[in-house]
């Protein structure tokens, strides 16, 4: 194995550049350092001015997604030596605004999140010395795999249909959004029908996949939201052959 | 849906590149899906030849035999060898691909695997390919 | 947010279409299309074919086939255009176009198989 390898890492500094410029690092290779240690070894030792995001190191925070080599991964959980002898291509995320260096401007996103009321919804609270909502195993399972999901938006940055329209709703948000209407003590899924069920939500989509291809917690918001568009056609078809909302 | 992005002074030129006209060409998965998609064209021109050929049983012995005569000529069965190949790939990702993930079908209460609902597929379209043949071969 | 209240309608023609064209199409397809034309097997003669298609059944089921498929395509064929080719712009005459060719095509089809048979 040889020792070190070479990261070609995307910069972008808006106050000098008018477009994104490759710059090369090489970096010592050791076996447990991931393409997040190579940036962190390039921060601390070759040139402090490159920018990204990060924090947990541990899969759980979703914040270092950047796209290596064509994928979108999180650099945390993806190693160096795979990637050997190199050179590895590091660039931002796609399908989002390059703020600078591999930082995006992941606004859209958090815009876009609240609208599918990502939370549970009591047509009536009860009061807590009533209390808690209980749940069965079984009625956990329902959801449990959409509750993975870590707002890392490699789901976005995979999906052509957002790429092509940031009108989009997106495959995170529809997958939350399916998180809580399958949860036993949620009662909102009316509410948030509206949204999801806009041109702009569920009928954008055309089942590419990718965004489960992706996902780094196997979330599959592809089948959340193609399971969605069926409930979504039953209750247009409920509502359309009874009128009346009988 | 989304507020429109606001340029301000700390972040003076956002980039965002524009997504090119042939952005299903960068990767394998994207080709397979617009191939996926255009199989609907090859769907429809399938519709067409069966029509035409119940148009031709219709009309008799003597059309039905011209009917046999021109879908053997080269280039119908080209065309139709084209066709085959791209309905293939549509019946392969909607049975085993598609539908599995899309379909939350529950057994005694359970959800169901993919892979599970996948055999069912492969069942019930070996059960249709079958009966089609009985019918049409006797 | 644009409401479009035919939209889940046509998903539930494209997915209809989907199964059935794809349980049905490589079986007729593989036979009419490659198999007799090649010879590797020899077509059934036409009192045969003028049984199984004269029971009504036969006809009803593949005039389903025949309108579903063709609104698969359309659904299909549009969001391909719409995404493939970027032709946002040109929308309405792409669903117009999609749409209209599968309704026409429907009624060439249970003219054939319903009226002229």
């Amino acid at each position: 194995m040889a020792d070190h390898i070479t990261l070609r890492v995307t910069r972008y500094r808006p106050e000098s550049d008018t477009e994104p410029v490759a710059q090369e690092y090489e970096i010592p290779l050791r076996k447990e350092w991931s393409v997040l240690d190579g940036l962190n070894h390039i921060k601390d030792h070759l040139d402090g001015t490159l920018s990204y995001r990060w924090s947990c190191r541990m899969g759980v925070c979703g914040s270092c997604g950047m796209t290596v080599n064509s994928e979108p991964k999180l650099t945390c959980a993806t190693f160096l030596e795979d990637y050997a002898p190199g050179p590895v291509r590091v660039e931002p995320l796609s399908n989002f605004p390059v703020v600078r260096d591999l930082v995006v401007d992941i606004g859209d996103f958090m815009r876009k999140l609240p609208q599918v009321r990502p939370w549970l919804i009591r047509s009536e609270q009860e009061p807590p010395a009533e209390g808690e909502y209980p749940q069965l195993p079984a009625e956990r399972a329902e959801y449990e795999q959409f509750s993975m999901c870590i707002n890392c938006m490699l789901c976005y940055a995979a999906c052509p249909v957002y790429g092509l329209d940031q009108e989009f709703l997106g495959p995170a948000a529809i997958a939350l959004a399916q998180r809580y209407n399958l949860d036993s003590r949620d009662q909102g899924a009316s509410e948030r029908m509206d949204v999801l069920s806009a041109a702009e939500g569920i009928w954008a989509c055309t089942f590419v996949g990718e965004c489960s291809a992706v996902c780094p917690k196997d979330v599959d918001p592809a089948g959340a939201i193609q399971r969605y568009k069926f409930t979504a056609a039953m209750e247009s078809l409920r509502s359309f052959l009874l009128p009346r909302g009988a | 849906m989304s507020e429109k992005v606001h340029y301000t002074r700390f972040h003076p030129r956002w980039y965002r590149p524009r997504v090119p006209v042939f952005w299903w060409l960068r990767r394998r998965s994207y080709l397979l899906f617009v191939l996926r998609e255009l199989s609907s064209v090859w769907v429809a021109w399938s519709v067409v030849f069966l029509l035409l050929l119940v148009n031709a049983v219709a009309q008799g012995p003597e059309r039905y035999g011209r009917f046999l005569a021109w879908s053997a000529a080269p280039g119908m069965v080209l065309l139709n060898v084209v066709a085959l190949c791209f309905v293939l790939l549509h019946a392969v990702t909607w049975l085993f691909t598609l539908s599995p993930h899309a379909m939350a079908v529950r057994l005694r209460g359970r959800r169901l695997p993919p892979a599970v609902i996948g055999v069912g597929n492969l069942v019930a379209w070996m059960l249709a390919s079958a009966l089609v043949a009985l019918l049409v071969l006797g | 947010m644009a409401r479009r209240p035919v939209e889940p309608f046509l998903w539930l023609l494209f997915s209809a279409g989907g199964v059935l064209s794809a349980l049905l199409i490589p079986a007729l397809l593989f036979l009419f299309g490659v198999a007799f034309p090649l010879g590797w097997m020899s077509p059934p003669d036409h009192g045969r074919l003028t049984a199984v298609l004269g029971h009504p059944v036969t006809r009803v089921v593949l005039l389903g086939l025949c309108v579903l498929a063709l609104f698969h395509w359309a659904h299909r064929f549009r969001y391909a255009l719409h995404h493939g080719l970027q032709l946002r712009h040109l929308e309405r005459a792409i669903s117009l176009a999609c749409y209209g060719g599968a309704l026409a095509g429907s009624a060439v089809a249970g003219y054939l198989l319903l009226s002229a048979w």
